[in-house]
């Protein structure tokens, strides 16, 4: 009887701390749906002034009172799809490097070196991007893309323009940059779990290293390596700073990766200051609404692919 | 062998002897500066089973990870001597170390199924060393599923991931897998650790029939395992070959004092 006297008082503890986790994770889902029940709050006149056409117009007149989330929702959308389509293989390919082909004694601070470079603030990679990066982009690399896909019928029209070196290339390329350190630092978290006697399995069946990588290690990691896709994803997504400093701030939708844009973060990091009247600060939140919601159903869609890899390579255990 | 990867030539087998002929001479192997494995000497006959036992740590599975050089993965481990397979040394460094590995297949303590299905798991080798039609790939699986007696257990299951396996079938699954290239020797390094006393029965009988094809060698915890399926013993000790005989003679009557005295439970 003494033994179970010991354990309620212990029991007691355990249900205090039981509770704390639970109020605790509570506490994510009402700051969630609080965040959610405000932006729609705050986006009513505009939700009631142009309803869903709202997605879809181009249109952005602070002067006439006429919103539309389109250019800014392109924007988001295109510079982040050229962040990750540069930023995900690469760091595939070093996160690769650092777990099988590199010597330790490299491998360590190149890796600590990745880890720094995912913890310099965005304001430095906009800063950066403005007075070094653009006026290269302008002077060497848009030239040169010029020169390559002049004549590429399709390609051309990416390429076409005065190369200003700011517009939404250049902000994809530094989203990209920006992206690429917290991608690899993550996939190479993800390639170092594979147990070493599955890699050595590989190898005794006389698989090269690549083939190692491709068959094995990148199947197995599959879900982590999503994963880090994904959150490399949502970064890019809503990343503000940097992008504002390079991308133009121009409510339109060109083209040309070399003319100006702009993102739904970048726009409300421009515009929230001078936002006047009730009807453009409640675009404003509607285009943070917009933000949220597209974020979610991303969040979604990785989650929904991450079941079907779980299902295809290891399920049933 | 009418398959083979367009730009190699696989060695045809000698007409002689059948092939998977293992002489070591005089190996010698390294962690670093710390000398693992002494002078060890060995000939193996193909076609036979070679149980190699001894104390944990005493160099067993080193000893069996030259034979198809894994160890060369790590950057501190390196050997010096030579081992020769069908008389060929198998570390001279212009060997093509991938038909190596073709050549000697490795099972390892755990089973090593690929994130892929059963079907997968087995075609995988097949995949990287030859060009087959999809029929032949289908032919070869399912021969050496059967080769690995596992064919009847997952033959309506070849689409489900190989870890959806129990313990024991993940091991021949790993078999098969390693039986569908046609390797000359198969290295098994412990490969009842991890399995069931029902899954285990099952790996030591395969492994009797694997003789009729190819030349084991199995490192080996267990001195009853090693008497029920070798033919030869090896008894390792602190990184040297003790004695090495006919199985029967090695537990019944051995040589050495040391070797007596493992086998008979004094020490290890």
């Amino acid at each position: 009887m003494k033994l179970s006297i010991f354990r309620s008082s212990r029991g007691r503890g355990d249900a205090l701390f039981h509770g704390a986790a639970v109020g605790a994770a509570a506490l994510v889902l009402i700051l969630m749906a609080g965040l959610f029940v405000d932006l729609v709050i705050g986006s009513r006149p505009s939700l009631e002034k142009f309803g869903l056409g709202f997605l879809w117009s181009a249109a952005w007149n602070p002067v006439t009172g006429n919103f539309g989330a389109a250019s800014s929702i392109y924007g988001s959308l295109v510079s982040t799809l050229i962040a990750l389509v540069i930023a995900i293989p690469l760091s595939l390919l070093i996160a690769l490097f650092l777990v099988e082909i590199a010597h330790p004694r490299l491998a360590r601070p190149v890796g600590g070196a990745i880890e720094i470079l995912a913890a310099i603030p965005s304001i430095i990679y906009g800063m950066w991007g403005l007075f070094v990066f653009a006026p290269y982009l302008a002077d060497h690399v848009q030239p040169a893309l010029q020169a390559v896909f002049g004549k590429v019928p399709v390609a051309r029209a990416l390429f076409s323009g005065p190369p200003m070196g700011i517009g939404m290339l250049s902000a994809g390329l530094i989203l990209a940059l920006m992206v690429l350190p917290f991608t690899t630092a993550l996939m190479r978290d993800v390639l170092q779990l594979v147990p070493r006697v599955l890699k050595e399995a590989a190898a005794g069946m006389g698989s090269t290293t690549w083939e190692i990588f491709r068959k094995v290690m990148a199947p197995y990691g599959s879900r982590g390596l999503v994963g880090a896709g994904f959150l490399g994803l949502s970064r890019a997504l809503g990343e503000t700073m940097a992008v504002t400093f390079v991308i133009g701030n121009d409510h339109r939708i060109a083209a040309s990766l070399f003319a100006s844009g702009n993102t739904i973060a970048s726009t409300l990091a421009n515009e929230f200051t001078e936002a006047s009247n009730p009807l453009y600060l409640s675009a404003l939140i509607e285009l943070g609404l917009v933000l949220l919601v597209m974020t979610l159903l991303f969040q979604l869609a990785g989650h929904l692919w991450l079941g079907r890899l779980e299902k295809n390579t290891r399920g049933g255990r | 062998m009418s398959t083979t990867r367009p730009f190699e030539q696989t060695q045809a087998a000698p007409a002689g002897p059948a092939p998977g002929v293992i002489s070591v001479r005089n190996l010698n192997f390294y962690y670093g500066d710390h000398q693992v494995l002494f002078d060890n000497t060995l000939d193996i006959a193909p076609r036979s089973v070679t149980a190699i036992i001894g104390p944990s740590g005493c160099g067993k599975s080193t000893h069996i990870r030259v034979y198809n050089r894994i160890y060369e993965m790590y950057r501190d481990q390196r050997c010096t001597g030579e081992v020769l397979l069908d008389g060929e040394n198998l570390l001279d460094p212009s060997l093509d170390l991938i038909e190596l590995r073709r050549r000697v297949g490795m099972i390892f303590q755990a089973p090593t199924p690929f994130p892929m299905s059963v079907f997968e798991n087995v075609a995988y080798g097949l995949r990287l060393h030859y060009t087959l039609s999809r029929s032949e790939l289908m032919d070869r699986v399912e021969d050496a599923l059967r080769g690995a007696a596992l064919w009847d257990e997952v033959k309506d299951k070849l689409h489900q991931p190989g870890t959806a396996l129990s313990g024991g079938q993940q091991q021949r699954l790993c078999i098969a897998r390693a039986l569908a290239v046609e390797p000359e020797v198969l290295l098994m390094d412990e490969p009842t650790s991890a399995v069931d006393p029902v899954g285990t029965a099952k790996i030591e009988e395969l492994v009797r029939m694997l003789t009729s094809r190819l030349t084991v060698v199995i490192v080996t915890h267990n001195m009853q395992q090693a008497a029920r399926i070798s033919d030869v013993t090896a008894f390792f000790f602190e990184g040297r070959i003790v004695e090495v005989g006919q199985t029967t003679k090695m537990f019944t009557n051995p040589a050495n004092k040391q070797t007596e005295d493992y086998i008979t439970g004094r020490f290890g």
